[in-house]
């Protein structure tokens, strides 16, 4: 292909991200340490934040391990001073918990709400909320509608929006930029005695503009860690899905 | 600008609230009377029984004797003052200030208020058409000192406007008792024949101040302006209030949300020249039939967004009621503080929980659902699970103590543990086996015990020995035994989950 013309295809490619919603790119290299395992899977080689993702998770286990993971991106992602709101029908986090995963409780803003109306309303003005770096939400249902009213909520805000479904009934299509499945599996103890770091089973079964994946990733000193001997493998079965 | 006053005199005042409340009462004669001394005494006379020389004073045998068929009803002790007070609210509508004037009258300070109605005689004209509406007989009189406007209401000729500065001239022909004094000064200027006014208006101040006291000298000056006088408004004076009246009775939302909308813009701008900010604002509204809806709304920070306010506001509004329709609005800034002003983009990026935006989120969510529903979570320095954090009294709460991450803790608490069955081998091991909720799961990987004791001044009971357990899909879960092995009646829990 001729300089010229991948340049030219490069240019479309940004304008079309910018047109599905996204923010343009700033530097490609931009990935938080420990997130270069996703690289190759996201649009621009870059996390879209000012994004909606999706997690999904079925049973108590996978609610906690996605509330870890999702903790520890966040931790990631954002800056350390920024504040995050995190909203569930229920009280079930444990606040001194949060902070192995390297988010600092104290810079949480938790919102207990019982229905999934007065949830989706709440989610929706937090995420409007230009003082806020990131909101997650643990919700069950969450329709094409009111996936696309938080997309444009975050399009003006240029928040991060993190919504857990729990024990979905139906996997609809939604307008989020992307749908992760997180599990947890055996941790690594090498031989030794006791339980290791947390370790999970990272499936990203779309992102928009980017390719799904899976990985075995670790949670220790405070960043991500990939285990290399089962790298990236693209399952088949959820290329379908995205 | 001089002040102007209006004073009300409800002549039948009792006896027209009976006949509000009962309709067949205004066509036949009624008195109402009270026990005294083993006798009843008539209190309050209608106008048909004044007519046939009734007066109030009178006992009720007597009064029988001119009307056979008169209908006594018994008087209710401290009717006046809740009927003034209620007049007094309901008169908010003409003026701010209103004042009691017992017992049968209302004082209101109307200065600045009559050229809202097309002048003085008009806002005296519409007042009486109102109070009439409501089926009360009033008199009344309207001048530059309370004095003056009260003397013209009791003993004008029905509802007088006293032109400014003229009170001095004006009061001349009424009569001496017109100025507020007491019974006996009256008679004793009636003995020396001070019928008048005039009579002894030009006597030298030092005669009169000697025979009839300083109180008479009091009222005197008071009457003529050279002396002021105090009222106290029957709902206090808010510093940060605004009004709008409508034209017509409002009853549709869009017309409450645009007076709103008038109002806080208004409201806020006054605010912002003094540098302050709302923190609870009340909103009324003033309906026909004499009710008041109100809204009321609190920010967690002073603000004069007149935007962000609206939002608050507008998550009650459907509360209101218009009914036969609303004509007056009033927006009072019941708790305002100081605010600094600031910088806004500069400093958005490291604001934290001091952004302005957070805080107005944080309003509304407060304002829908509660400010119950937000938490936010400190360190406590305890060991014992349950009480190793606490929820912060504020928002923006200071935290002085560090998160503890020594022990591994799960993501996951249940807030009380789940009774779990267990298959320990040898004392202080964890389990092989343990069932949850039904389901079997193999102990794979264990780490523990860690043993938490009660702390006893807080709580008695027996100590935990926690265990971080994987089973054989990976999951981890923390559980612990409470009490010693060796003890008879141990029991193992689920506490948590662990990422």
């Amino acid at each position: 292909m001729l300089p010229a013309k991948a340049y030219i295809i490069a240019q479309l490619q940004k304008d079309l991200l910018k047109l599905s919603g996204m923010k343009p790119a700033g530097h490609a290299s931009d990935l938080p340490k420990g997130l270069g395992f996703l690289k190759d899977h996201l649009p621009q080689a870059n996390f879209p934040t000012a994004a909606v993702h999706e997690f999904v998770c079925a049973n108590k286990e996978g609610v906690a391990a996605t509330e870890g993971f999702v903790s520890a991106l966040v931790s990631t992602i954002t800056h350390p001073d920024a504040i995050t709101v995190w909203l569930s029908p229920g009280k079930t986090l444990f606040p001194p918990a949060i902070k192995l995963f390297g988010l600092d409780p104290d810079r949480i803003i938790f919102i207990q709400l019982h229905q999934e109306k007065e949830l989706l309303w709440a989610t929706e003005e937090a995420l409007k909320c230009r003082g806020l770096a990131a909101v997650v939400c643990e919700l069950q249902e969450l329709s094409f509608t009111s996936s696309r009213r938080l997309q444009l909520a975050v399009e003006q805000s240029a928040v991060t929006g993190f919504i857990l479904r729990v024990n979905p009934r139906k996997l609809t299509a939604t307008t989020c930029v992307s749908r992760w499945r997180i599990s947890s599996i055996a941790s690594e103890t090498n031989g030794m005695p006791g339980v290791g770091f947390p370790k999970w089973d990272v499936e990203l079964l779309k992102m928009r503009n980017g390719k799904p994946g899976s990985w075995e990733v670790e949670w220790k000193e405070n960043r991500f860690h990939l285990h290399e001997h089962i790298a990236a493998v693209e399952p088949q079965l959820h290329r379908k899905t995205g | 600008m001089p002040k102007r006053f209006v004073a009300i005199w409800f002549r039948y005042l009792k006896t027209d609230w009976f006949v509000r409340r009962e309709k067949a009462l205004s066509k036949i004669p009624f008195v109402l009377a009270s026990p005294d001394h083993g006798r009843m005494v008539v209190t309050a006379v209608n106008p048909l029984a004044e007519q046939e020389g009734i007066c109030t004073g009178m006992l009720v045998a007597d009064a029988r004797v001119i009307i056979p068929s008169l209908n006594v009803l018994d008087d209710q002790p401290g009717l006046p003052e809740k009927l003034l007070g209620g007049l007094g609210e309901w008169c908010i509508r003409f003026t701010p200030i209103v004042a009691m004037d017992l017992p049968d009258g209302l004082l209101l300070d109307v200065s600045g208020c009559a050229h809202l109605w097309g002048g003085e005689q008009l806002y005296i004209e519409h007042i009486h058409k109102r109070f009439k509406e409501l089926g009360y007989h009033v008199r009344m009189g309207m001048a530059d000192t309370i004095g003056t406007a009260w003397a013209f209401a009791r003993y004008g000729n029905g509802s007088a406007i006293i032109e400014s500065n003229k009170q001095a001239t004006a009061l001349l022909v009424l009569p001496a008792a017109a100025l507020r004094l007491e019974p006996e000064t009256v008679e004793r200027l009636h003995a020396l024949g001070l019928r008048s006014i005039q009579h002894f208006i030009n006597m030298p101040l030092s005669v009169l101040r000697r025979r009839f006291g300083e109180t008479f000298i009091t009222r005197l000056n008071q009457a003529l302006g050279n002396e002021e006088e105090m009222i106290t408004p029957v709902q206090p004076i808010a510093v940060y209030c605004e009004r709008l009246t409508s034209l017509e009775p409002i009853i549709t939302l869009t017309g409450i949300e645009m007076a709103l909308q008038q109002l806080l813009e208004t409201l806020c701008n006054k605010l912002l020249h003094e540098q302050k900010g709302i923190r609870t604002a009340c909103f009324k509204c003033y309906r026909v039939d004499g009710k008041t809806a109100t809204v009321e709304i609190g920010t967690n920070r002073a603000t004069v967004n007149s935007k962000h306010l609206f939002k608050l506001f507008e998550l009650k509004l459907s509360a209101i009621e218009p009914a036969f329709g609303i004509e007056l609005f009033t927006l009072e800034a019941k708790r305002t503080e100081d605010i600094v002003s600031s910088q806004s983009t500069l400093w958005q990026q490291t604001a934290g929980l001091h952004h302005t935006e957070l805080a107005e989120l944080m309003d509304r969510i407060a304002g829908k659902f509660g400010a119950h529903t937000i938490k936010r979570y400190l360190p406590a320095e305890h060991y014992w699970p349950e009480r190793s954090y606490k929820a912060a009294q504020q928002l923006l709460e200071e935290n002085n103590v560090t998160w503890k991450v020594e022990r591994p803790r799960p993501i996951q608490l249940l807030s009380t543990p789940a009774p779990i069955e267990v298959t320990a081998p040898v004392p202080d091991y964890p389990p092989m086996l343990f069932r949850y909720k039904g389901t079997l799961h193999k102990v794979i990987k264990a780490d523990g015990p860690e043993r938490i004791e009660q702390e006893w001044w807080l709580q008695q009971g027996q100590h935990r020995d926690y265990y971080v357990v994987e089973d054989q899909n990976g999951a981890r879960y923390w559980i612990f035994r409470l009490g010693h092995y060796t003890d008879e009646n141990y029991q193992w829990f689920l506490h948590g989950f662990f990422a």
